[in-house]
């Protein structure tokens, strides 16, 4: 198979708009499932109580916000190595939905934390670096788009999340580096009740459902960003005269 | 049959519960009317190119 085929926005316009569909629909049955194993079937926290049910969410928000960070930055690599056309793309089509998990990872956590810490917000390295991966999203967004030369935009856009990429590492092990307020990844807490397996599975599920509901989103948006980019291209009027 | 009531009640605590779950849905049902809307215009865009 050559993969060089799929880097090419003329090959992959078509297999996104036919895989999304089947992403969007995982997604909604893995939330399901999952919301049904988080809300109804698994147990009350023994020490958090019911408000424990936001992981559900809020974990699932803040592991894909944060990947998808680390995967505009691999895009960023081929753009700025092999300069295939699609991986710009990908980027600009990526970060909307990364930069709206990592919003709700925030807002959620926030949610949790006032009745579980006292308070909606504290500057310990986990949020702080987690606010700032927001900053870093919509910085992003704002430098590519304020560049009208989009083959320079695509090049900054790629060269700042490359570079800014190493906060992701640092979201992830902030737990371990510095003495945080934010507890370390919940599901090893042995004891806890996040130990039974509707939890961790009602967890796994939802993750699951996110990060489809992120493919799903990803692939439906770099379709707008290709017809968008190529709307004069040759290829692009055969497609947009054949519907 | 479970108790709807207490389930919403989250054990006093629905104000965040469903604060977290209200504002999840909200973000995506925006995220995708968003989407939609920019989908049709690029659709747009193209057609009006290909004439």
């Amino acid at each position: 198979v050559n993969l060089y085929k799929f880097a090419s926005p003329v090959t992959f316009y078509p297999l996104a708009g036919k895989m999304w569909p089947w992403f969007a629909v995982l997604a909604g049955v893995l939330a399901v499932a999952g919301l049904y194993l988080g809300l109804f079937v698994a147990p009350v926290d023994f020490q958090q109580g019911e408000v424990y049910r936001i992981l559900y969410i809020h974990v699932p928000a803040s592991v894909v916000g944060m990947f998808i960070y680390l995967v505009m930055a691999g895009y960023g690599v081929l753009a700025l190595t092999l300069n295939t056309r699609l991986s710009a793309m990908m980027m600009e089509a990526l970060a909307p939905t990364g930069a709206l998990l990592t919003v709700l990872a925030l807002w959620t956590g926030s949610l949790w934390g006032r009745p579980t810490w006292g308070t909606y917000w504290v500057w310990d390295a986990r949020i702080t670096s987690t606010l700032l991966l927001v900053f870093l999203y919509v910085g992003y967004l704002a430098l590519t788009h304020a560049i009208e030369d989009k083959r320079r935009a695509d090049k900054a856009g790629a060269l700042l999340v490359i570079v800014s990429s190493i906060n992701v590492p640092i979201i992830y092990f902030s737990v371990k580096w510095w003495n945080t307020l934010h507890q370390g990844s919940s599901v090893s807490l042995a004891g806890n009740a996040i130990a039974s397996p509707a939890m961790r599975w009602g967890l796994l599920l939802m993750t699951l459902a996110c990060w489809m509901y992120a493919i799903a989103m990803t692939l439906v948006r770099v379709r707008a960003v290709i017809r968008e980019r190529e709307h004069d291209a040759a290829w692009m009027a055969e497609v947009s005269r054949s519907k | 049959m479970m108790n709807w009531a207490e389930f919403f009640s989250m054990g006093g605590r629905g104000f965040y519960v469903w604060g977290s779950y209200g504002a999840f849905a909200l973000a995506i049902a925006v995220e995708i009317m968003m989407l939609r809307a920019r989908s049709r215009r690029a659709s747009k865009l193209a057609k009006e190119s290909s004439q």
